[in-house]
């Protein structure tokens, strides 16, 4: 493994390593309150690693949910995930024994950064992905834990440090369209989510949003002839 | 084992049955489908949108301060990543705008 390649990873993954320690702790300190100590907080982190999921686990242990609840539950809040799989076989085709790991830590925001790389040497890229999902998941375990540790004893005021990750996102969806020409999935993405937010309300929007956004992009692939 | 423990195991094994599903179905050592493998190439930037719309869901335009802050600091990104393109700058100067915006003034 080269230094370049490790620079590349490290400069892709600063903006989510540092918010995910801010916001680990964040969560850390939610879970303390709730009576766990840190390593439940590095528990979940390191088994569960769905940032909203956690949260909503933490409410599901709180009112002590049916197992069957907990599992529909996280269906419905993770469902976006086998997004993730389905644009990522080819890239994740040969990259070896570390497949398993790089499966299990498509998070959000490691999504975000492996769908999108910057320019890579065809020898770089296992390194990469690796680099990338071991680096973001390796900060937000450890900010959970910091969290835990820290309890309630935060000095300052974290108000709307979670933000962080929706510019993320928004910065990625700027990043894309710069660097394409074809705007079409983009604005199919947000028309049809946009749409799906109004007809069906905030907790339950994001599974006819995914059907219609496979529809969407079907139907555009045929409208083009299906040479694609 | 407790209930507790019990309930992160499930929300665990959920969450990465949910992750290698995709793989399973498609991604074995013949060729991909020809059209996973245009969902692969259009697909993301469909998701990212819809990620964004995902983060903004709980926002409310009918009630003060009907989403100025998180409308204003996503502009900040987008303008900001326009001009440099430069993800740390776009990821930084949105969320200051936006922690400001949320402690001092609404």
């Amino acid at each position: 493994m080269n230094k370049n390649v490790f620079k590349k990873a490290l400069t892709a993954c600063l903006p989510v390593i540092s918010s995910f320690i801010v916001i680990g702790i964040s969560f850390g300190v939610v879970v303390q309150s709730r009576g766990y100590g840190p390593l439940w907080a590095g528990a979940m982190s390191v088994f569960i690693y769905a940032g909203s999921m956690q949260f909503v686990a933490l409410e599901l242990m709180a009112s002590g949910a049916g197992l069957l609840t907990v599992a529909l539950t996280t269906v419905m809040v993770n469902l976006r995930h086998v997004f993730y799989g389905l644009s990522m076989i080819d890239q994740y085709k040969d990259v070896g024994k570390a497949k398993p790991y790089l499966i299990f830590a498509l998070c959000d925001e490691t999504y975000s950064l492996v769908c999108n790389p910057p320019q890579l040497a065809p020898g770089e890229k296992k390194a990469f992905y690796l680099l990338v999902s071991v680096m973001n998941q390796a900060s937000w375990v450890l900010g959970s834990i910091l969290g835990g540790l820290l309890g309630a004893a935060l000095p300052f005021s974290t108000e709307g440090i979670d933000f962080a990750l929706t510019a993320l996102f928004v910065s990625v969806v700027a990043e894309q369209w710069l660097s394409t020409k074809e705007h079409t999935p983009a604005l199919l993405g947000l028309g049809l989510s946009l749409l799906c937010l109004l007809l069906f309300g905030a907790e339950n929007f994001l599974l006819p949003a995914m059907l219609l956004i496979l529809l969407g992009l079907s139907l555009y692939r045929l409208g083009k002839g299906a040479k694609a | 084992m407790s209930r507790a423990a019990l309930i992160i195991a499930v929300a665990a094994l959920v969450t990465v049955a949910l992750r290698f599903l995709p793989f399973l179905l498609f991604g074995g050592k013949r060729e991909t489908p020809p059209f996973i493998a245009y969902l692969g190439r259009v697909l993301p930037s469909a998701i990212m949108a819809m990620l964004v719309v995902y983060c903004l869901r709980n926002v409310q335009l009918s009630a003060s301060p009907f989403g100025i802050p998180e409308l204003l600091s996503c502009a900040v990104v987008v303008l900001l990543h326009v001009w440099k393109r430069n993800t740390i700058l776009s990821i930084l100067g949105g969320t200051a705008c936006y922690m400001l915006l949320v402690q001092l003034i609404f």
